[in-house]
């Protein structure tokens, strides 16, 4: 809102979160960075009950791809499978892919592009908790579960809805 | 309002510049964690126990600080630095808000203390606090993802519990924020007063007996003339809040009332979809989108002026315009008082009316220009699941909105503008689209990137209950 930086820091209420981007949900339901990885799940293109688990490492950008029971993904022969093709595409239609290029630490100027920042990818297929990511999607989507309530929520006016641009 | 009542509020109450600055230090030393004050830090702690030393929370701060910039921090003396915390800006809203009534001839309702039910288990509190602990004794500056992902087992636990639902979307935020900046070492400038508060309210609501049992409220019947919709957001939660104005059933004085609902729901949830979530209240929706009055019959209503919303206790009323509203019961409607605890100058959301003004476009905000005064419109508080936008605000001459302060003055956030489009008379508010979007534009790229509750939902069936 101003450019004084002072003010900000002296403002209560104020994004800090970028605001995120729509994306269709049905291929990459579930994309966050977080835990030091760009992770997510992606819906199996073949079976509607089964879903893949992908995640790509901040840094050293080890990446993994398995199901949700923990049977490595097929597609992993040396270079990113599909699935983790796609979770960068979505991750970068999300996010904006400086954003995402920033979290990775992918090194180089101008990605645009899903395909761009997977080429600069330095990192090697490598074991990581699909477990963990799984969960944290199951809680992902409990949120929609939950009923609603009208209990007046007086913290929430520290968060204002905002981005109206149209 | 008339240009009079804002050169009212040009000036801020004498006191509240020098008790933000005492805050201002507090929060640096939080910024750098409470565990390892330098000289600096161990001053601050210090001034601000000082700062509330004639008080009853004297003594306890007192001994808080001298423990804390001894470099030993217990979970007891960081509640007696949040309670000095929260005591000042309890002060600065109550001389603000002193200061609106008076420039605005506003009558507000004295306080007082309701009945509540049994306090919740402590628990799940203990498991807030000690993450809270955490978070001060290291700092800002030292918050990593380890750290951000202590909080998910609590949050989860608190969510699942309706009582702590205040607690929980409090928590839940600010480990969003945390998140996104992980490690925030590496973040040039810290949000440092943003996060300061939300750890503050954060601290104090996971002290066993704050949150107590839910509020009965006192029944109440009569007419609802709605001003407009106010909605806050997160990652995972949105709450729209309905301002208006009730006039009591059998007469009485007209009072300014809020409502809400709100919704938990997942980030990539956003924009006007959020509506979708939110359409189990059809009669509160639907008078918000068709601009309709609301007879309500026993409605619970808190001492704080929030109705607690049952749509089965209000029926769809005549047309009613917020404008219409605005103009004729404002002036005279008795305000609400801010429950004691919630006192905070973030709180303070007093509806307004202003008119027959000018806006100038600069420095990348809006300001509107009322017969020589001034007040600047904040349009990053435009909501993104409603039709009003910074070009519409700056061609209106006429608004329905809450007076907010923040970062040291006074702001105008929106509810609802006329203006001149093309030569043509429009309105618009934030709750137009309560049923859907009816901008054809808006509602072709909602169709673009799907259904997302419905693509999400089938997910959550198909993998959640197995």
């Amino acid at each position: 809102m101003t450019a004084d930086p002072t003010a900000w820091e002296q403002s209560s209420v104020m994004r800090v979160v970028p605001p995120l981007q729509p994306r269709k949900l049905a291929k990459v339901p579930f994309v966050e960075l977080a835990d030091g990885r760009l992770q997510g799940v992606v819906s199996s293109g073949s079976d509607i009950g089964r879903v893949y688990v992908s995640s790509i490492a901040t840094g050293t950008h080890a990446y993994n791809c398995s199901t949700n029971n923990n049977r490595p993904c097929g597609g992993l022969l040396g270079a990113p499978c599909k699935h983790l093709r796609s979770l960068v595409d979505e991750a970068v239609v999300q996010y904006g892919a400086d954003r995402v290029a920033r979290y990775l630490r992918v090194e180089g100027e101008g990605i645009t592009s899903g395909s761009e920042l997977v080429s600069r990818l330095a990192g090697q297929h490598e074991p990581a908790p699909a477990a963990v990511v799984f969960s944290r999607f199951l809680r992902h989507l409990a949120y929609l579960e939950l009923p609603v309530t009208t209990a007046p929520l007086a913290e929430l006016h520290w968060f204002p809805a905002s981005g109206a641009v149209r | 309002m008339l240009a009079v009542q804002l050169a009212a509020l040009a000036e801020d109450p004498p006191g509240v510049g020098e008790a933000l600055e005492l805050v201002t230090a507090f929060d640096d030393a939080l910024a750098h964690g409470l565990g390892r004050l330098g000289e600096q830090g161990a001053q601050a702690v210090t001034a601000l126990a000082g700062a509330v030393a004639a008080t009853p929370l004297g003594d306890r701060t007192g001994e808080a600080a001298g423990k804390i910039a001894a470099g030993s921090v217990a979970g007891e003396h960081l509640t007696a630095l949040a309670g000095a915390r929260a005591a000042l800006f309890g002060s600065a809203h109550d001389a603000l808000l002193a200061r609106l009534d008076e420039a605005l001839g506003r009558a507000r309702a004295p306080w007082a203390e309701p009945v509540s039910g049994a306090a919740p288990a402590d628990n799940l509190l203990a498991g807030c606090r000690s993450w809270l602990h955490e978070l001060a004794i290291t700092g800002w500056r030292g918050v990593g993802h380890d750290l951000v992902a202590a909080s998910d087992q609590t949050v989860e636990a608190l969510l699942a519990e309706p009582a702590m639902r205040r607690l929980a979307v409090l928590l839940d935020g600010l480990a969003e924020e945390l998140r996104a900046s992980s490690p925030v070492a590496t973040m040039a400038r810290l949000p440092a007063r943003r996060w300061a508060d939300l750890w503050t309210r954060a601290l104090l609501l996971s002290q066993p007996g704050w949150l107590g049992g839910p509020e009965q409220g006192t029944p109440v019947s009569g007419r609802l003339l709605i001003l407009g919709a106010d909605v806050h957001e997160h990652g995972t939660v949105v709450q729209v809040q309905v301002h208006g104005i009730l006039e009591p059933a059998g007469g009485g004085e007209p009072r300014l009332v809020r409502t809400a609902a709100s919704a938990t729901k997942v980030d990539t949830i956003a924009g006007p979809a959020v509506w979708s979530l939110l359409q189990g209240h059809p009669v509160l929706m639907g008078a918000l989108a068709g601009q309709r009055a609301l007879d309500l019959t026993d409605m619970p209503l808190l001492g704080s002026g929030d109705l607690v919303w049952h749509d089965d206790r209000a029926v769809t009323g005549e047309p009613a315009d917020p404008f219409a509203t605005a103009r004729v019961l404002l002036a005279g409607a008795l305000a609400p008082a801010t429950p004691p605890l919630d006192r905070h100058p973030a709180r303070i959301a007093e509806p307004v009316l202003v008119e027959g003004y000018t806006t100038v476009k600069g420095d990348g905000e809006i300001t509107l220009k009322l017969d020589g005064g001034t007040l600047a419109i904040t349009t990053d508080r435009l909501p993104s699941c409603g039709p009003l936008t910074p070009q519409l605000v700056a061609a209106s001459t006429a608004c329905v909105g809450l007076l907010r302060w923040d970062g040291g003055r006074w702001l105008l956030q929106p509810l609802g503008v006329q203006a001149t489009v093309k030569r043509q008379p429009v309105a618009a508010h934030n709750g137009d689209w309560a049923q859907g979007p009816t901008d054809p534009k808006v509602v072709k790229s909602l169709a673009r990137s799907g259904d997302a509750v419905a693509v999400l939902r089938e997910r959550a069936g198909r993998l959640l209950r197995r």
